[in-house]
């Protein structure tokens, strides 16, 4: 730990100290320090290099090659197996199991769930939110507190019942019976969303009051468009959060016809024999799954990093 | 964090009084004001109150009520007392799987904690940038599905680079997932890996809110950089190390993903983590009464910690004030 703690003065001191003296002696507890940050970097990223690696090779040449950093004898035919572009035959010679992933259709199963989820609960969070934040009711702070206490409950303590309703109303293997739970609301959501409500300045919203414009419209007209920001964080953190989901959906959606990749992965795993799993096929299909999310965070990046310090009180 | 609450508070106020001002001045003003927007608000709240009674409320009502029966989803409920809290008190799984459950959540968060606050510091006080916080967050943002099958890939006996890595030393090959021995510690460090990062940044958070003029009047008093961050960093920090603990030691009783993708909670009763148990009775053995009782144990044990944590470090309070 005392390596990384070096006296405050040195993050000034770098510019002047080349200036003045052409040769500086090495810092040798920040070149530790760097050292460690490359070292946390490489345990970070390395094992998705090895991923894409893994995809890449052939599944028969994977045994032989184990400890090559390269792709063992390159060939696309994981990714064509995971996409359903390779006839079982081929994929049976390439080490894959012949049998069919119907990978696109848990991608569009994914797609769909994520997607209602968010905007669903984005929409009808920030309305609740806007309530709670801008509105003056009786019991408003009682109702939000009841909100916020319902976040200590874990998820698997509701998720019994809760399978139990969705199954009682028909809805198991359903894309109503994986999204509604989420549809609404959550109450970090709310909570999210009132925070920035709170801080939004009342004096657009009193001169519409004034020129006499409902509290529906300021909603819509003043409030939703100054809230954008906000609400697409918390939209990218729904989205990556609902794509990511497994126990919910493992439990109401195990059916083919509504499959998410999350669950789909699992069962590709669990299906590919013991002796010799199709490795590059699963690392594949793992790649591709986590893409959305992904390109999403090379897009987003700096918003999601910024708004965890925001969320940790999730 | 404590930023937050004080936005919290301001402008609520401010709209309790701009409020109050607005409906004044006539004689009706009590009710109006006592009333103020209620029928609006209800139509706003509609929506998430339906979500918050149908699938918050009503469900963890149910649970609990569901403990006390015998319950197979075919027919109805029996209602059949302390009976199931009863059988789980003798029942060897479930104390073997609170066993393994501390075991995993003692070796996650103990390293986890660590590593992130090493990390937290290097961000703070070598590398700001943007790029490598997010470099870290990464393994955070992908499915937890997804960092199982990577990890069970790169820790397999015969093909994983891991093993591989180790024969180049000339050490024995380690069954990462198959042995008894090291199941929960490879699931405990999968998870590390991939929260480390997250957890890093909440602590950073926490970093960047202490003032610098404290560091100032310590390096003028001489005080060593060891000195300084056992005397000054890390009382300033414990209101979000509780935060940070509260979190990840709640997140971590619920282990599931990753034990139900790699190894379903075997060899034998290894790796079966108490939500594993619950899942199980629940879906295999179809025992809901059952598995609800040990959800509600699962709740009281959480609930437990988070206030015990919140007492004994007093989380509450900030030596800056």
């Amino acid at each position: 730990m005392t390596t990384s703690t070096p006296s405050r003065q040195h993050a000034a001191a770098p510019t002047r100290a080349l200036t003045t003296k052409p040769r500086k002696p090495i810092n040798w507890r920040r070149a530790g320090a760097w050292t460690l940050v490359v070292i946390a970097l490489i345990v970070t990223i390395s094992p998705f290099l090895w991923m894409l690696r893994t995809a890449l090779s052939s599944n028969h040449s994977l045994a032989a090659n184990a400890g090559n950093l390269l792709p063992a004898d390159f060939s696309w035919g994981a990714f064509k197996r995971v996409l359903g572009l390779q006839s079982p035959e081929e994929a049976i010679a390439e080490g894959g199991s012949g049998a069919a992933i119907n990978f696109w259709w848990y991608l569009r199963s994914s797609i769909i769930v994520s997607t209602v989820v968010t905007v669903g609960q984005v929409f009808f969070s920030s309305m609740a939110a806007y309530a709670f934040a801008r509105l003056r009711w009786p019991g408003r702070e009682k109702v939000f507190a009841l909100f916020l206490a319902t976040m200590m409950v874990p998820p698997i303590f509701t998720a019994l019942p809760n399978f139990l309703m969705i199954k009682n109303l028909g809805l198991l293997n359903t894309y109503p019976g994986i999204i509604l739970p989420f549809l609404f609301m959550t109450p970090f959501a709310i909570f999210f969303l009132r925070q920035f409500f709170l801080s939004m300045s009342r004096e657009v919203e009193e001169a519409a009051m004034l020129d006499g414009a409902s509290k529906f419209r300021i909603y819509f007209k003043i409030v939703l468009p100054n809230a954008a920001a906000p609400m697409a964080t918390l939209a990218l953190l729904t989205f990556i959060g609902t794509w990511n989901e497994y126990f919910w959906p493992l439990l109401v959606g195990q059916d083919e016809s509504v499959r998410v990749l999350t669950v789909g992965l699992g069962v590709f795993k669990s299906q590919s024999p013991q002796g010799a799993p199709d490795w590059s096929g699963l690392m594949a299909a793992t790649l591709i799954a986590a893409l959305p999310v992904l390109l999403l965070f090379i897009a987003f990046g700096k918003k999601v990093v910024n708004s965890i310090g925001f969320s940790g009180i999730k | 964090m404590t930023t937050l609450t004080k936005q919290q508070r301001d402008p609520a106020d401010r709209a309790a009084r701009s409020g109050g001002a607005r409906t004044g001045s006539s004689g009706k003003k009590s009710i109006t004001h006592r009333m103020g927007d209620l029928k609006i608000a209800l139509v706003f709240i509609f929506p998430a109150m339906i979500g918050f009674v149908a699938f918050f409320l009503i469900p963890t009502i149910r649970g609990v009520y569901l403990s006390f029966t015998e319950y197979s989803i075919l027919g109805d409920p029996t209602w059949i007392g302390l009976k199931n809290y009863s059988s789980i008190f003798s029942d060897e799984l479930f104390w073997n799987a609170m066993a393994v459950t501390v075991q995993y959540v003692g070796l996650n968060i103990g390293f986890q904690t660590v590593i992130a606050l090493g990390l937290a510091l290097l961000m703070h006080r070598v590398a700001k940038s943007t790029f490598i916080r997010g470099a870290l967050l990464l393994p955070f943002l992908v499915a937890n599905v997804i960092v199982a099958l990577l990890w069970f890939w790169m820790l397999d006996y015969q093909l994983g680079i891991v093993n591989e890595v180790i024969s180049w030393f000339g050490l024995p090959r380690v069954a990462f997932f198959g042995s008894e021995q090291w199941a929960i510690p490879t699931i405990a460090f999968v998870n590390v890996w991939r929260h480390m990062g997250y957890t890093a940044l909440l602590i950073f958070a926490g970093l960047q809110s202490i003032p610098s003029h404290v560091y100032e009047v310590a390096s003028l008093d001489g005080a060593s950089p060891t000195r300084t961050f056992w005397s000054i960093t890390m009382p300033l920090l414990r209101p979000v190390m509780v935060l940070v603990l509260v979190v990840t030691v709640i997140g971590s009783f619920q282990v599931f993903d990753t034990v139900a993708v790699t190894t379903g909670g075997g060899p034998i009763n290894a790796s079966r983590v108490i939500q594993m148990y619950i899942y199980q009775k629940a879906f295999t053995e179809s025992d809901f009464g059952y598995a609800s009782a040990l959800s509600v144990i699962l709740f009281v044990i959480l609930a437990l910690v988070a206030f015990v944590q919140m007492k004994f470090l007093k989380g509450n309070e900030s030596d800056l004030d």
